[in-house]
């Protein structure tokens, strides 16, 4: 395939992927946008008013890039792993796998698919949380690199988990059992600052820590993390996962008998 | 002018099962091909490892000269699959799936769409583009899937059971079709349970069996090895009795039905000459059984 073949191989995937999370968006948008405004209203409005400020903004401030980082991360990562877990369930990545779309392309394909959801769930939320704070972005172009690049791990660590899957319980497995304390943990609701000093070294090996932390200081000029190494730390774990699917991908473990 | 298909000493296994045990045979180019056995045989694998949907343990397979391994891109692009099971989403419309699969061979929206709208019209499936493939019947079903893999115009045709579940009409409408691409140039391959219909189409067959190809010949070679064959005669009047006819097996079924076992050395113009002389009016005759049936029976119990 010539690049122009493989540039429609990828925006065919892309499209199908948009028309999907499009088509049901009453399961993938709505969701997010009810339950961040939830998490607005009780952890920043509610609670956030009786805690004092962190590194000098307000509470409902300082949470809201955590707020809006967790839902990128978790509906990238449920895009990419309900979608083509459901390819391989009803079989339709026979499609692609007959088709001589090289695996770098399907790779694209899902992941951009699952990272502008992330990226149209981050607006909204973004736009929820104008009604209860005003906007302040320090860095823009660190705000939108760290998203976008949060957004493209996480795709891929859920297209990681939909190889493996075998059933619909595989998929749920590791966004209830590692995703979610990672995002908990990862200094959504907090700055590590607050932690004893061992908890603090503990949480260095939580990569949402760099994300949300980049994230915020693009919102806020604030972070627990050095930016340059969260960004850093950033690439080295995309560039790990994408050659991870590139390889399970070609040789089609999970996908092929 | 190379082969369309080259399979040489192909073997897979599943742990300690051999699902091919080093089949090897080629199909040429224009052919249609039959590639018949009984379920389990591994007709499924060998075409999953044809179209790249399954890893072969060892041995090559080559499309039009194309290596499946070393140059799998250019190999994929001659191959259209038409799979056993149905395998496209069935929440998408007709027509997307069609022009995405077109898409997923490089092919752009505004080529992909008049070439659909062609091969939708002349499998039936026009008023259906716009509908939610699941809302389809088995038979529409099967024939989305033959749309979708000539989309790309693939030189080699791999259909895997195509017509089962399919009500008669639709099968002899995808028989008139297929035959009709065959004439064109496309080489095609067929596995079926229906044998009447691998002996209708198909020029050339392997049978394969436990993994081993049992067959490799053409249509007509393979039926000459039948020795005998069955008929059924109904008569026009009731048959009191049937009186023996020397040197021919006869077998009143009831009344009006009279079985007819025939070696291929035996002139059938002899039994109805007898028959005829014990007042027995032939109002129709027809095979028992399927030819090829009758062989494929034979060869696969052995």
């Amino acid at each position: 395939m010539n690049a122009h073949e493989q540039f429609i191989a990828f925006y065919t995937i892309l499209r199908k992927e948009i028309a999907r999370f499009m088509r049901i968006w009453t399961q993938t948008l709505l969701p997010a946008v009810i339950s961040i405004t939830l998490y607005f209203i009780i952890f920043g409005a509610f609670i956030g008013s009786q805690i004092k400020p962190i590194k000098g903004f307000s509470y409902m401030q300082f949470v809201v890039p955590g707020f809006i980082m967790m839902a990128v991360i978790q509906n990238t990562y449920g895009n990419v792993v309900s979608s083509f877990f459901g390819t391989k369930f009803q079989k339709s990545v026979e499609e692609l796998l007959v088709s001589p779309t090289p695996s770098y392309v399907i790779i694209l394909g899902y992941c951009c698919g699952g990272m502008l959801r992330g990226l149209l769930i981050a607006f909204l939320v973004t736009a929820t949380s104008l009604i209860f704070e005003p906007l302040t972005i320090f860095h823009p172009l660190t705000t939108v690199v760290f998203v976008i690049l949060t957004a493209f791990l996480f795709s891929l660590i859920g297209l990681t988990n939909a190889i493996f899957a075998q059933k619909f319980d595989d998929i749920n497995i590791i966004p209830t059992f590692v995703l979610t304390p990672l995002i908990y943990l990862g200094g959504v609701f907090y700055s590590i600052e607050l932690l004893p000093n061992f908890w603090q070294k503990v949480s260095l090996f939580n990569p949402v820590l760099y994300m949300v932390n980049g994230f915020r200081y693009g919102f806020l000029g604030v972070s627990d993390i050095e930016v340059w190494f969260a960004l850093t730390m950033l690439v080295v774990f995309i560039v790990i996962f994408f050659v991870i699917n590139l390889i399970f991908i070609t040789r089609g473990v999970g996908l092929k008998s | 002018m190379p082969n369309a298909l080259n399979i040489s000493q192909l073997k897979k296994s599943y742990g300690s099962l051999e699902a091919l045990k080093g089949i090897s045979f080629c199909v040429q180019q224009g052919d249609f091909f039959a590639l018949l056995g009984p379920n389990g045989a591994g007709k499924s694998t060998t075409i999953g490892i044809i179209s790249s949907l399954v890893n072969k343990s060892s041995g090559s397979v080559e499309i039009f000269g194309y290596d499946i391994q070393r140059q799998k891109n250019i190999a994929k692009k001659h191959i259209g699959l038409v799979p056993q099971e149905f395998n496209f989403s069935i929440f998408e419309q007709v027509m997307q799936i069609v022009v995405n699969q077109a898409g997923y061979y490089g092919i752009p929206r505004k080529v992909a769409v008049p070439r659909a709208e062609e091969l939708l019209n002349k499998l039936g499936l026009w008023e259906k583009r716009s509908s939610v493939a699941r809302t389809l019947s088995g038979g529409m079903k099967r024939k989305l899937m033959i749309v979708r893999a000539l989309l790309h115009n693939p030189q080699l045709l791999i259909l895997d059971e195509p017509t089962a579940g399919v009500d008669v009409e639709t099968r002899r409408e995808m028989w008139d079709f297929l035959t009709q691409l065959n004439t064109q140039g496309t080489t095609i391959i067929l596995t079926t349970h229906y044998l009447e219909e691998a002996e209708q189409l198909c020029k050339n067959i392997a049978i394969i069996d436990h993994g081993e190809i049992i067959q490799n010949t053409s249509m007509k070679k393979l039926l000459a090895q039948l020795d005998h064959e069955s008929f059924i005669i109904d008569t026009r009047d009731e048959i009191n009795e049937l009186q023996e006819v020397e040197g021919y097996s006869l077998q009143k079924i009831d009344n009006n039905t009279i079985r007819l076992d025939l070696h291929k050395d035996q002139n059938l113009n002899n039994v109805i000459a007898k028959l005829s002389e014990q007042d027995i009016q032939i109002k129709s005759m027809r095979n028992k059984a399927n030819r090829l049936e009758e062989l494929f029976i034979r060869l696969t119990k052995k």
